[in-house]
């Protein structure tokens, strides 16, 4: 690994590892600020992957509709009560491309419930393009496919 | 019919239908009973629609109750809806989700079906060097896969393990077959599918698809971003017997007011105005000009247009405490690309992350976990006054109780309801049921 690749590889998992924070903390209104103005999030079933284009379960294209989604999750939604942890590993440079960084990862998310018990509530695979140009590593796309796509409950909180 | 000495399987409190016991939400022997007396009586279950097994040899698997069957498509077109379990030990037969098959194959013993469930195939079946095989007289047609009844209606396809299921069409009956119709007036396409796996009981659900008196109160999305519908105006049916249910909300597009405050609660303050309204632009799909239309198929089948949301929404029982709602999400075929995005977008609406639904199985998983003792307790459905006119039921709770009345009387629980619909006189559960 050149020193430029191991230093892009290290801001990559900065950003992914401060996503996760970002969200086990709640710190839901800082979420939208780590993508770029027009960044894609999107959650698709992976069984859905076989169909172009994939149906997905929760999708924004855009802040403003990330900004729109936890706004709803604040004021509007009833989900169920509990915290958030997110495990990202296996993450990968799959490639680079003129508009970011090809990356692979590995997500866990567990939920605690208000008794303090855990139950595995989501496997799956990010697959995002990190744009390092800006002012700061920002994700120009994250999609997370979902192993687990029967979903216990609900999905609130992003993945 | 029950007889006297006869206890049914758990007392029914109330004829109309306005008390339903906990202990139907819990107990494993009324998950048990529904299986026979509902899922393998007198009704239709929702399995598949169409557009997902075009071609011949297509296949899926689904549920009728908690039994899996494969949905085919054989080599002539015809629909067969079979049980998924070998016919010599018992196996599961067709393990993927989906996919095309010129036969269904058990890998268990290797043997083989048709698409129409027909055992085609028996390795060893006259035995290899005078040892194993089958007698001269085993005859493959008495061991194919369990054939249910099939019926489509307009590519939405059910299957019945009943004789005495009357025809489709007599069993949905209008305004129910309009509905179906309105939405499947053109071909489909399906765009994907959306599940989640809810700790409750399979009939909250449907109380919930048949109780307009929730949705402003549970659900916030639209309170709070302040929006409502001009001209809005709702419609309900339902058949003879009350089993299912439609109803269709009339509207003009959402628009933005700020604090229209479209309910008289504080709960939900209508301050904000969506960051980026292109959520619920798109082209209406209908002249009629009804925005939402939910339709309840008994037992197992929801059918939704939510704007420019098409989905059935198949309930499918797995115990007493749980069961899987599986969308399949669709568009028409002849949608053009910016028409399939718009339905990608608000797909954001609905399912298990929906900004509308998401609220739905939290309020099953909160009665279910509060339920656990005293079954013998009832709720209490009474909001709207115990009237019986579902198409006044527009903030009631009397399509509830008509649900309850239909699901009582198959149940044996109470006097059966509808019973001129079946083309024989539902069975009667004296003498099974022994329980005290």
């Amino acid at each position: 690994m050149s020193s430029a690749t191991g230093q892009a590889y290290a801001t990559i998992c900065s950003l992914e590892y401060r996503y996760a924070r970002l969200l086990d903390d709640d710190r839901l209104e800082e979420w939208p600020d780590l993508f770029v103005e027009r960044g894609v999030y999107k959650v698709i079933p992976r069984e859905n992957m076989s169909r172009q284009p994939p149906l997905p379960i929760f999708f924004c294209d855009g802040r403003a509709m990330m900004v729109d989604r936890v706004r709803s999750l604040r004021e509007a939604n009833v989900y169920n009560l509990h915290y958030a942890r997110h495990v990202v590993t296996n993450i990968e440079i799959l490639g680079v491309r003129e508009d970011g960084v090809e990356v692979a990862a590995c997500y866990t998310v567990y939920q605690t419930d208000l008794e303090g018990q855990t139950r595995l509530f989501s496997v799956g695979q990010y697959r995002d393009v990190v744009a390092l140009d800006g002012d700061t590593p920002r994700f120009r796309e994250k999609i997370a496919v979902v192993d687990t796509f029967n979903i216990p409950n609900l999905l609130a909180i992003p993945l | 019919m029950l007889q006297l000495s006869d206890a049914p399987l758990i007392p029914w409190p109330s004829a109309d239908g306005s008390r339903v016991p906990f202990e139907v939400f819990t107990r494993a022997d009324v998950f048990a009973r529904e299986q026979e007396a509902i899922f393998r009586g007198p009704v239709w279950s929702y399995v598949a629609l169409e557009a997902e097994i075009p071609e011949p040899n297509d296949f899926k698997t689904s549920f009728v109750g908690d039994t899996p069957v494969i949905v085919s498509r054989a080599e002539d077109g015809s629909l067969h809806v079979l049980v998924n379990r070998c016919a010599h030990r018992g196996s599961t037969v067709q393990r993927q989700a989906c996919g095309n098959a010129r036969q269904h194959r058990c890998v268990y013993h290797q043997w083989a079906y048709s698409s129409r469930g027909d055992l085609v195939g028996v390795p060893y079946r006259r035995g290899i060097a005078g040892m194993g095989g089958y007698a001269a007289d085993f005859d493959t047609r008495a061991h194919g896969l369990q054939k249910l009844r099939v019926a489509s209606h307009k590519g939405v396809i059910f299957a019945t393990f009943s004789p005495d299921t009357a025809p489709l069409e007599d069993y949905l009956e209008e305004p129910l077959l309009g509905a179906i119709d309105r939405l499947f007036a053109r071909p489909v396409r399906v765009l994907g599918h959306m599940r989640q796996r809810v700790r409750g009981n399979w009939k909250l659900y449907s109380e919930n698809t048949r109780d307009p008196y929730h949705a402003a109160l549970l659900h916030g999305f639209h309170a709070t971003f302040g929006l409502y519908r001009t001209n809005q105006r709702r419609k309900g049916g339902t058949d003879s017997a009350r089993a299912h249910s439609t109803g269709v909300t009339y509207g003009d597009d959402w628009r933005q007011a700020a604090g229209s405050g479209n309910i008289e609660q504080d709960k939900f303050v209508a301050n904000y105005a969506l960051a980026d309204p292109s959520l619920l632009e798109g082209r209406p799909d209908f002249n009629d000009g009804v925005t939402v239309s939910i339709t309840s198929i008994f037992p197992c089948l929801v059918i939704q247009q939510i704007m420019n949301t098409l989905a059935t929404r198949h309930i499918r029982p797995k115990a007493a405490d749980e069961f899987e709602l599986y969308w399949t999400y669709f568009g028409y075929a002849d949608d053009d690309e910016a028409t399939t995005a718009t339905r990608l977008k608000q797909a954001n609406l609905i399912g298990p992350a929906g900004l509308i639904s998401m609220e739905d199985s939290e309020a099953i998983e909160l009665i279910q976990r509060a339920i656990v003792r005293d079954g013998k307790e009832n709720s209490f459905l009474e909001f709207g006054g115990l009237h019986e006119d579902l198409d006044k039921d527009r903030q009631g709770e009397a399509t509830i109780r008509a649900y309850w009345r239909y699901y009582a009387g198959l149940m044996g629980l109470a006097p059966a309801i509808g019973t001129t619909r079946f083309s024989h006189p539902l069975p009667s559960f004296a003498g099974e049921s022994t329980r005290t």
